[in-house]
């Protein structure tokens, strides 16, 4: 079992003819994922890694009955094509793209909203989403872990191929890779819910970042609503403080942003944080044998 | 203030996800306001005591002089004054100019005519993270104290949500004016500024545009007395005229070198080179090595940060590890990689190539450098390191152990 993402998804690649489109397109097939076609208003008609490109993603979508599908598509266009993944009404959307500016990302999101949230937006800015031995959607590397049973949510790439290396032994049901950025669509709360009610997920890790109050929130989401043990990590204890200008932030969040806030908040709801990413590794795997 | 807390973008180290936010000073915000025709105080920017009396008599009458740092509270600081003609102003300037306000020196001020103030309001707009919108914040309690008036009186402060999707008009912007509890004789005048605004905060993609003060003057305008704009970097493509307020005088010469390589480098002020892949483990280990530092002599802590990104090529760890190994307080490196995309053999050939490099410049490599690698590809990427024979080159198993080696030959200052 995973959440969002099945061995039943099928998945086309917003940008898969691009560079960037192409190696993961390559990397997704070779993992397993059923990709079934690209799209590419310029290229349409066209067979580009054996796959058919579509003018657009609703026309993919009534040609291949795809519901998946991953952004690929440079900074500039980004918008434009997550908006026409929410016009096309596909149950999800994967960005990975860096760079989007802050003001389209939540221009895209309120789009979202006010078109009723059919579509999942996952990102910008994210390595994706894994269902190891099932399906892949992103940039996660496929070859690092095992199917299991713990879920995992980050606001960080690397931080989360390391953990999933690190706990390969019991294997992951699904890893979602959120991003970094000020705005994004799934958030941890979202995938702690979808973890909490997947019963294919024993356990859940949930890695975060210095700046803004989503692992706060979080921490208050996990006292009201988590059964399940989550063991967290928070990176960015030692990072130097950004300058800071003006007073509208303190007006609008009373948290710090700093990761001993973020740490001392999931301690108080009984989440056991490490210090190390090794060290949450360990965490979890105490609670795996424990079970 | 650290009382920024919370603050999307303030409280976010610069250095994460690649992502920069280019605060301006208030002169350039205050020219960007008067490019849009919202009212802001003539002033000159003045960076010597001799201009600042030049500027002073050339605006006659009463100037305030003003720091222009990129921090919050200089007013408390003493970095503002108010002088009564250009002789007071060459005295204040002299006083200000090379003051230093939480870390930032005083490089330049600003000198502006005197404003007679009848009221002072708050007004920003940003961006909402939590909630994924816009917001307006409005009260017509402004000035210095304004944080602490949202603490202690939450309901003089109105908090209203903007959807970047309808925007601010005329009309909206004179109901968020009221919601804020301006005063009838203020409401036209700042419904036109805050609609002018919310133009500045869409066409040149901001992510904060404070006015505190927004002033009443005694002769009935609406004015913007100070200004605090931070842009979003990721929007340069379509605002390529924004490469002007990069603070060039403000970067570290590594911090500039590594920006012209592409790197994503922040200087820091420990003896632990630092090179890794990816935002959040750079991250991670700079915690990692600080945390093992404590207990070796001296608490040695990281030098810098420095993120190779995701498709790390041997070139672009040679121009990492040249940056690094140029950094006099630098005592030991320390090579944390996890291959995901990056394959670990390339990040090795990396290693090696780089040495070549800094050896077929004179240069010798004197600093021990402690290389864990794991994940795609690890056994390949160490082979080929330790076929190399570099000298100075160990191999770590594990973060935690790797971190531990690193602070340990820092502190022996090998």
């Amino acid at each position: 079992m995973a959440i969002w993402l099945t061995e039943n998804s099928k998945i086309i690649v917003q940008g898969m003819t691009g560079a960037e489109g192409t190696k993961h397109t390559r990397r997704m097939l070779a993992a397993g994922a059923r990709v079934v076609g690209g799209v590419n208003a310029r290229k349409a008609g066209t067979v580009h890694e054996g796959l058919p490109v579509f003018g657009t993603v609703a026309e993919a979508i009534e040609k291949t009955g795809a519901d998946v599908s991953v952004v690929f598509v440079p900074p500039a266009f980004t918008k434009d094509a997550v908006r026409e993944a929410i016009d096309a009404e596909i149950p999800l959307c994967v960005v990975i793209t860096e760079g989007v500016p802050v003001h389209d990302t939540t221009e895209f999101w309120a789009y979202a909203v006010s078109k009723g949230n059919k579509t999942r937006i996952i990102g910008p800015n994210c390595p994706g989403i894994a269902s190891p031995g099932a399906s892949n959607a992103g940039i996660i590397p496929a070859d690092i872990t095992t199917p299991g049973r713990i879920g995992l949510v980050s606001k960080s790439g690397t931080l989360t191929y390391q953990l999933m290396y690190e706990l390969r032994d019991y294997g992951f049901s699904t890893a979602v890779g959120i991003g970094g950025d000020p705005v994004i669509g799934t958030t941890h709360i979202d995938a702690l819910q979808a973890f909490q009610d997947d019963p294919g997920t024993d356990a859940i890790v949930m890695i975060g970042e210095i700046g803004g109050d989503a692992e706060e929130r979080a921490a208050a989401f996990i006292e009201q609503h988590v059964t399940k043990p989550v063991v967290a990590y928070v990176a960015g204890f030692t990072a130097p403080e950004g300058k800071t200008m003006g007073h509208a932030g303190a007006i609008v969040s009373g948290s710090a942003g700093t990761a001993q806030a973020k740490k001392e908040a999931l301690e108080k709801v009984g989440v056991r944080v490490g210090r190390t990413p090794s060290e949450t590794a360990r965490l979890m795997r105490e609670i795996m044998q424990s079970r | 203030m650290r009382g920024i807390a919370g603050r999307d973008d303030g409280a976010r180290p610069r250095l994460q996800k690649g992502r920069t936010l280019v605060d301006l000073f208030e002169h350039q915000a205050k020219e960007l306001f008067a490019e849009y025709g919202i009212p802001v105080p003539r002033g000159i920017v003045a960076h010597t005591a001799e201009e600042a009396r030049a500027a002073a008599e050339q605006l006659t009458g009463r100037v305030v002089v003003k720091a222009q740092v990129k921090t919050g509270g200089r007013g408390k600081a003493g970095g503002v004054k108010v002088a009564d003609d250009a002789t007071d102003a060459y005295e204040k300037a002299t006083a200000i100019l090379g003051m230093d306000i939480k870390g930032h020196t005083v490089h330049r001020v600003l000198i502006e005519e005197a404003s007679q103030i009848a009221e002072e309001y708050y007004f920003s707009f940003l961006l909402d993270r939590a909630n994924r919108t816009f917001l307006a914040i409005c009260s017509a309690s402004g000035g210095m104290d304004i944080e602490e008036v949202a603490h202690t009186a939450p309901e003089k402060v109105a908090k209203i949500p903007v959807s970047p999707i309808t925007g601010v008009d005329r009309a909206r912007a004179r109901e968020i004016a009221q919601a804020g509890g301006l005063p009838q004789q203020a409401l036209d005048g700042a419904a036109e500024l805050i609609e002018k605004l919310w133009a500045v905060f869409v066409d040149e993609d901001a992510s904060l545009v404070e006015v505190n003060p927004m002033i009443l003057s005694v002769d009935g305008q609406v004015k913007a007395l100070d200004g605090k704009v931070t842009l979003d970097d990721n929007a340069g493509f379509r605002q390529p005229e924004h490469g002007v307020y990069v603070d060039k005088a403000a970067e570290d010469p590594l911090e500039a070198r590594a920006k012209e390589k592409h790197l994503n480098y922040v200087k820091l002020d420990g003896t632990v080179g630092i090179i890794g892949n990816g935002a959040g483990l750079v991250m991670s280990t700079l915690d990692v090595v600080a945390y093992a530092g404590e207990e070796f002599p001296g608490q040695p802590r990281p030098a810098n940060f420095l993120d190779i990104g995701g498709g790390a090529s041997a070139e672009v760890m040679a121009n990492g590890l040249e940056i690094i190994l140029s950094d006099p307080s630098v005592k030991s490196v320390f090579v944390n990689v996890f291959g995901g995309i990056t394959a670990c053999d390339a990040v090795a050939n990396g290693i090696v190539s780089a040495f070549n490099l800094l050896e077929s410049r004179g240069e010798q490599v004197t600093h021990p450098l402690v290389v864990r690698l794991d994940g795609n590809n690890a056994a390949l990427g160490r082979q080929i390191l330790a076929d190399a024979g570099l000298p100075r080159v160990e191999l770590v198993d594990t973060m935690d152990e790797a971190a531990k080696r690193a602070a340990e030959l820092a502190a022996v200052g090998a």
